[in-house]
């Protein structure tokens, strides 16, 4: 299938980021492109999340630019990179644990309400409407989840495979442009692991949403993706479809190793 | 077998989304509305409507909002008693140096001086956390009781410090009974308790738990940590407020500063960790309990063992029962009486059968 992208979204131009004298990323450039799956690999410790961490302001790269939407942006907090559209999960779940799902997915839409707190005081006509509006969206996400059954269940409760499915729920909810995913499908079996497959894809397809994705499954990323930047040791050796990464030499080092 | 919600669908999210989703605990609800506001000013006696009735309202609002900060956005705070002082003696002096000020609207001023008070002191949650925050609020208990006794224009230069609430009176109507202090004082509690389950079922809560329960996920996905944990500081410390000056004005009649003490701050946190943190309901069992065990323990050790007690020994024992059933349900049950009370009514809906 010919898949069709279009312009640049997000552009980082030379990005450096170092935590005291540890560089964690060393001079990164790479672009993602609207409606592409592009997938960040690298072993452990290469910086892959670092890189999600800049991207949605809660790393500030030293150097380097960052380009969203045809806008250069710097020092930007997390929350600015919400309400420009970027939403992320995390590697580690982190979801609210002490709220119900349906609570999550709506807090994920949070940005989208303007009610305040004296009209939340009140409960009655503005905030009231607001809420049923904003819950009739937030249940078309549940229904493209398939999380019905689960939507008054506090998250604490539910196993793993499920509570990251909650989490893209969270994230989808906001109706973002940029979604970032960090190893959205660690701790997985075979099973799970092809649903959250299905659900990336057809998230990428249905709401046009695009996606990058940390992923260690290089079946996964091979098959879903459409681009992959390859970091090791915070720099970048490699960038490409996923035919050209796997045939890179440098690629192939840093994942088997290589004779001197 | 009469508490099942069996034939009761849900057609739309409106209805979904009621404080009372099981139509047994709207009936009920209703109910116990109606029996503390009609039943209850005509049997109750003066006693029980102004010694343990009307207190256990006030502290019940306290602890409120107490839970809306610790319970609710997650912030531990000592300083209670302290923004119920800037409550009362703000109501005190709005009443007192603006002629014709209106009771409610007083209180009102009151509860927002101590929000805007507690939004000062809550200022360094925005760097520390959990213990450390706690120890940070100690400084709003100790300074504040300090300022409001150090200067004594606060307490319209009374020679002990001690502030007299002035006569409530509302359209021309005096609340001068015991009857009429306690419906007032539930009408206030009624509706604060009202606008605080609407605020933590709506966007408001779910960012304030949002951030109680991990806050850089709520960072990332665009709440803005300064802002709602300074708004739920404020909220808190408006519903302690208003506390404060119902405490000064239809409970005790006269109050000074050294009285919102550290202790009482402390009886407020028991309340919450007792009745349940996180919970409206909880609120009101916790304030309940703490208020009524004293009384219960007094009963029985007087119908019981009499006078063969040394002097002392029921307080002492009173202590040893707080004690205790602080440690039982920090152990056992972390979400208090609210979370037994759930348990019991999840039980009820299968009663007589186990699944």
């Amino acid at each position: 299938m010919e898949r069709k992208f279009g312009e640049v979204v997000i552009d980082l131009q030379n990005i450096s980021l170092s935590f005291g004298g540890v560089k964690a990323l060393t001079n990164i450039s790479f672009d993602v492109r609207k409606h592409e799956i592009r997938a960040i690999i690298g072993p452990n410790g290469a910086g892959k999340s670092s890189m999600l961490n800049v991207i949605n302001g809660v790393y500030h790269p030293q150097e380097g630019r960052i380009v969203f939407n045809g806008q250069e942006r710097r020092e930007m907090e997390p929350y600015m990179a919400a309400s420009q559209g970027i939403s992320r999960t995390f590697q580690n779940i982190a979801l609210f644990k002490g709220m119900t799902v349906l609570d999550n997915i709506m807090t994920g839409r949070h940005m989208k309400m303007n009610c305040g707190l004296l009209s939340h005081m009140l409960h009655w006509g503005r905030a009231q409407k607001e809420e049923i509006e904003h819950r009739k969206k937030v249940e078309e996400v549940i229904d493209f989840l398939e999380i019905q059954s689960i939507r008054k269940t506090p998250v604490g409760r539910l196993p793993y495979g499920l509570q990251k499915r909650v989490e893209l729920a969270r994230a989808l909810a906001a109706e973002p442009e940029l979604l970032l995913l960090d190893e959205p499908m660690a701790g997985m079996n075979v099973e799970e692991k092809q649903d959250m497959c299905r659900f990336i894809l057809d998230v990428n397809d249905q709401f046009g949403t695009t996606i990058v994705l940390i992923e260690h499954d290089m079946g996964v990323v091979m098959d879903i993706s459409d681009r992959v930047v390859v970091l090791d040791y915070g720099k970048k050796i490699g960038d490409g479809t996923p035919d050209e990464v796997k045939s890179n030499p440098d690629v192939i080092a840093a994942y088997l190793g290589t004779s001197h | 077998m009469l508490y099942r919600e069996a034939g009761q669908f849900k057609a739309s999210y409106q209805e979904d989304s009621q404080i009372f989703p099981i139509r047994q605990d709207r009936v009920g609800f209703i109910a116990l509305l109606a029996f503390f506001f009609l039943i209850v000013p005509m049997v109750a006696s003066q006693y029980w409507l102004q010694a343990i009735l009307t207190p256990v309202l006030i502290f019940s609002l306290a602890a409120l909002g107490l839970n809306i900060l610790t319970g609710y956005a997650g912030q531990l705070s000592l300083g209670s008693a302290a923004f119920m002082a800037v409550g009362a003696f703000a109501t005190y002096n709005f009443m007192l140096r603006i002629d014709g000020m209106p009771f409610l609207m007083a209180i009102l001023l009151g509860g927002l001086s101590a929000a805007a008070v507690g939004i000062l002191f809550g200022l360094p949650s925005l760097r520390i956390k959990g213990f450390y925050l706690a120890v940070a609020t100690l400084a709003a208990q100790f300074f504040i009781v300090w300022v409001l006794v150090k200067f004594p224009w606060f307490s319209n230069y009374s020679s002990s410090g001690v502030i007299t609430a002035q006569e409530i009176n509302i359209l021309g109507y005096a609340f001068n009974t015991p009857e009429s202090k306690y419906l007032l004082t539930l009408l206030v509690v009624t509706v604060l308790a009202l606008a605080a389950k609407n605020m933590v079922r709506s966007t408001t809560g779910r960012k304030w738990m949002a951030v109680r329960d991990m806050d850089v996920a709520a960072e990332v996905i665009g709440i803005r940590l300064m802002r709602t944990k300074l708004q739920a500081f404020a909220v808190s410390s408006f519903y302690c407020g208003v506390a404060g000056a119902l405490y000064a004005y239809t409970y005790l009649g006269t109050v000074e500063p050294e009285g919102f003490n550290l202790t009482l701050s402390f009886q407020i946190l028991f309340m919450i960790i007792i009745g349940g943190v996180g919970s409206i309901l909880g609120s009101f069992l916790g304030a309940a309990f703490i208020v009524l065990l004293p009384v219960f323990l007094n009963i029985v050790l007087h119908s019981f063992v009499g006078a063969a007690l040394p002097p002392g020994f029921g307080s002492n024992l009173e202590l040893m029962i707080f004690g205790g059933l602080i440690i039982f349900f920090l152990i056992v049950e972390p979400h208090g009486m609210a979370r037994l009370w759930q348990i019991g009514k999840e039980k009820l809906r299968l009663w007589p059968f186990p699944h």
